[in-house]
């Protein structure tokens, strides 16, 4: 019965915090601006289920892909367990499942089982490309610290939870492998084999202990991780299927059109506009040009910082980066969901209009990282999950030009020369023809 | 050379099938030029019924659009869009991949629709056609080619196989860089890089991607962007490559095949 209460609780308590942290990150992306993402919605589910579900870009780099993906089949089929876990939990039973399914129970557990050794394999192997053969990407300076910790501390939760499972699994077969109890076996792929080979020679009594810490701590480790998610890089796995579906359905060369600065454009061009006249939409408060901070940014570039988990491959494509530039699109990302949290903790701790006098484009970008981008767009073609660093450098670089008025010298006398000549370069526009008539 | 403009061909009362945007670049540096030419020329010899803006056109906005500038990229927008549907311009083909992607994807929402193609695919389609033949064993045979990918060409609008099949078209050995189609490394000059010095770093971009191109042993690094152009010309000239490997157009590499 103190059982069957205590795992109420956690349950309780577990899915509580969780539901808690998610809103709060909820509430901070929705500080951001508003951009059309509707619509279409076809194209959108394709795209999700290709790009999210079925991890199409990740395989463009097959050995990681392959391991990444036995511990994403882990951590999916493994789901159907936890349905079992929670009804013995809340009614005391021990497998409750095993009786009506009968071999396909069996089924199951060895399949979740076989996955579960594969992820086991894959998470070590990450944990030694992370550590031991320090592949540049996930050793850059940006990680230094927590983010490095963050990844490691993943894996290392992984690795428990596994061992939990097992611990759980052999417990049990090695239990009913007992001469009193029949010497029989449930006929787990794994721990059938596993289980009585390590946990054989123990008795009745520690038997079922060693299985209920292998329950509990698979259990915990589970709300823990839930728990660690709204916290970590690691809520790619949740956030990886909405940030895919609102993905940019556009061309990637497509840059947005301002629309506040179509107005103002349309008003300079038209000969009849009267210049004193109201705004159209009634004045209102001057909506900033560009972002300087991230509440400039739009809601989809805050989900996209949420749901980077900082894999890298962004930067290790990056022009810029490979050629030693400060520029780092992941950077960038990182920088943006810090900020994001930051500015969202300071709205509930001190109100709406609170200001810390700090700002993403200054405290946590340079403008050096910036101007450095060639607006290739391979940072946008090289995400997993569809994130677009690039929208954020562009609008603090319009924030910068059209605000601020600051930019490299030579790019003012480009945008001067288009002005006068409508070119970039000095060239009167009478010229523009010269070459049909030179050899 | 034989080039009609639009309010020429206007006083005429003609309506030409497709507008010849020359861009910046190819109006006014003296590479590029060379590409503007050979697309003309191409055009002129499959009676392509075509005009330019001639001083007309004004620069797309695109670098200002990049570098941040949205006034003078919509004012410089604005002011085309008014040019091109005074003249009722329906088809746009373009030897710039930086005014192919603005001309194609940003003008639409300001006023400005045309069908618009990058020169390549042009090209393409007039040979498919039987309009544009190239002689067997041309100039280019068994040479080795490698292309570049132009980003707002490639990444930025998925034009990846019309270049491609151009280059094939001359006998020519296709021999792809190490990172090319989705994968390929910019040039350095996109994003108004071109009209800056480069921030502090350890090595320029167009010499990492002249590397790329080096070590394909090709003979030729064939392009479809101005830009690109002269980015990867610098980068052989770092190299003192010059004599082993020449940096050309795919219009021009046409132009050449089919004794233009």
């Amino acid at each position: 019965m103190i059982s069957i209460i205590l795992f109420a609780l956690l349950l309780i308590g577990g899915i509580g915090l969780f539901s808690f942290n998610v809103l709060k990150v909820r509430n901070n992306i929705l500080l951001g601006r508003p951009v059309e993402r509707s619509g279409n919605s076809s194209e959108r589910w394709k795209t999700m289920l290709l790009v999210a579900f079925g991890q199409q870009k990740m395989f463009s780099r097959p050995l990681p892909a392959l391991l990444h993906l036995a511990i994403y089949a882990a951590f999916v089929i493994t789901q159907i367990e936890l349905i079992e876990i929670f009804i013995d939990g809340l009614t005391g039973s021990h497998r409750i499942f095993h009786e009506a399914l009968g071999g396909f129970y069996t089924f199951m557990i060895s399949f979740i089982e076989i996955l579960s050794l594969l992820a086991f394999v894959a998470t070590i192997a990450f944990l030694a490309r992370r550590n031991m053969l320090k592949l540049p990407r996930l050793n850059m300076k940006e990680l230094a610290g927590w983010p490095k910790q963050d990844a490691n501390l993943i894996l290392i939760m992984e690795i428990v939870l596994v061992c939990c499972i097992f611990t759980m699994n052999g417990a049990d077969e090695a239990w009913l492998n007992l001469e009193e109890n029949g010497g029989g076996s449930y006929g787990f792929a794994i721990s059938s084999l596993i289980g009585p080979a390590i946990f054989g020679g123990m008795d009745a009594h520690s038997l079922h202990l060693l299985e209920q810490i292998g329950w509990w701590g698979h259990i915990i480790m589970v709300f823990a991780f839930l728990n660690y998610l709204p916290y970590s890089k690691h809520f790619h796995i949740l956030l990886a299927f909405p940030n895919t579906y609102y993905s940019n359905l556009e061309p990637k060369g497509k840059f947005t059109n301002m629309e506040s600065v179509t107005n103002e454009v349309k008003l300079m061009l038209d000969p009849t506009a009267d210049p004193f006249a109201a705004p159209a939409d009634g004045g209102g408060e001057h909506m900033r040009f560009g972002a300087k901070d991230v509440t400039d940014l739009t809601w989809k570039n805050l989900l996209d910082a949420y749901t980077c988990t900082e894999c890298g491959r962004c930067t290790s494509s990056c022009p810029a980066n490979i050629t030693g530039k400060k520029l780092s699109p992941r950077k960038i990302m990182m920088d943006t969901r810090d900020r994001v949290t930051e500015v969202g903790d300071n709205i509930r701790k001190h109100g709406k209009d609170y200001s810390d006098g700090k700002s993403l484009l200054g405290d946590y970008i340079s403008e050096e990282e910036i101007w450095a981008c060639t607006s290739c767009n391979a940072c946008v073609q090289e995400c997993p999950v569809n994130i677009d660093p690039l929208s954020i450098i562009v609008d603090l670089r319009r924030f910068l030009v059209m605000e601020e008025s600051k930019m490299p010298t030579e790019l003012t006398g480009m945008l001067t020369n288009i002005e006068n000549n409508g070119a970039p370069w000095q060239f009167s526009p009478n010229d523009r023809l010269n070459w049909a008539n030179e050899d | 050379m034989q080039v009609p403009t639009m309010a020429e061909m206007m006083a005429k009362g003609e309506t030409p099938d497709v507008l010849f945007w020359v861009g910046c670049a190819g109006s006014f540096d003296d590479r590029a030029k060379k590409i503007t030419k050979a697309v003309v020329k191409i055009l002129n010899h499959c009676n392509v019924s075509f005009a330019v803006l001639g001083t007309e056109e004004s620069c797309t906005g695109d670098p200002a659009k990049r570098a941040g500038n949205e006034f003078t990229f919509q004012m410089q927008a604005m002011m085309n869009i008014q040019v091109l549907n005074g003249y009722e311009v329906k088809k746009i083909v373009t030897a710039c991949p930086h005014c192919f992607n603005t001309l194609k994807n940003e003008y639409p929402e300001l006023g400005g629709e045309y069908e618009v193609i990058h020169h390549t695919q042009l090209i393409q389609d007039l040979i498919n056609t039987g309009k544009l033949a190239l002689k067997d064993g041309g100039v280019f045979k068994g040479k080795k080619i490698t292309f570049h990918d132009p980003c707002y060409l490639g990444r930025a609008n998925n034009v990846f196989d019309a270049p491609r099949e151009l280059i094939e078209k001359l006998d020519a050995e296709l021999v792809e860089m190490k990172r090319c189609k989705t994968k390929g490394l910019c040039c350095g000059a996109g994003g108004a890089q071109m009209f800056k010095e480069a921030e502090k770093g350890d090595k320029e971009v167009n010499i990492e991607r002249t590397e790329d191109a080096l070590e394909t042993k090709a003979s030729i690094i064939a392009t479809g962007c101005p830009f690109c152009n002269t980015m990867m010309t610098d980068g052989v000239k770092n190299f003192e490559k010059e004599s082993e490997i020449k940096v050309l157009d795919v219009a021009e590499l046409i132009a050449n095949a089919a004794e233009l």
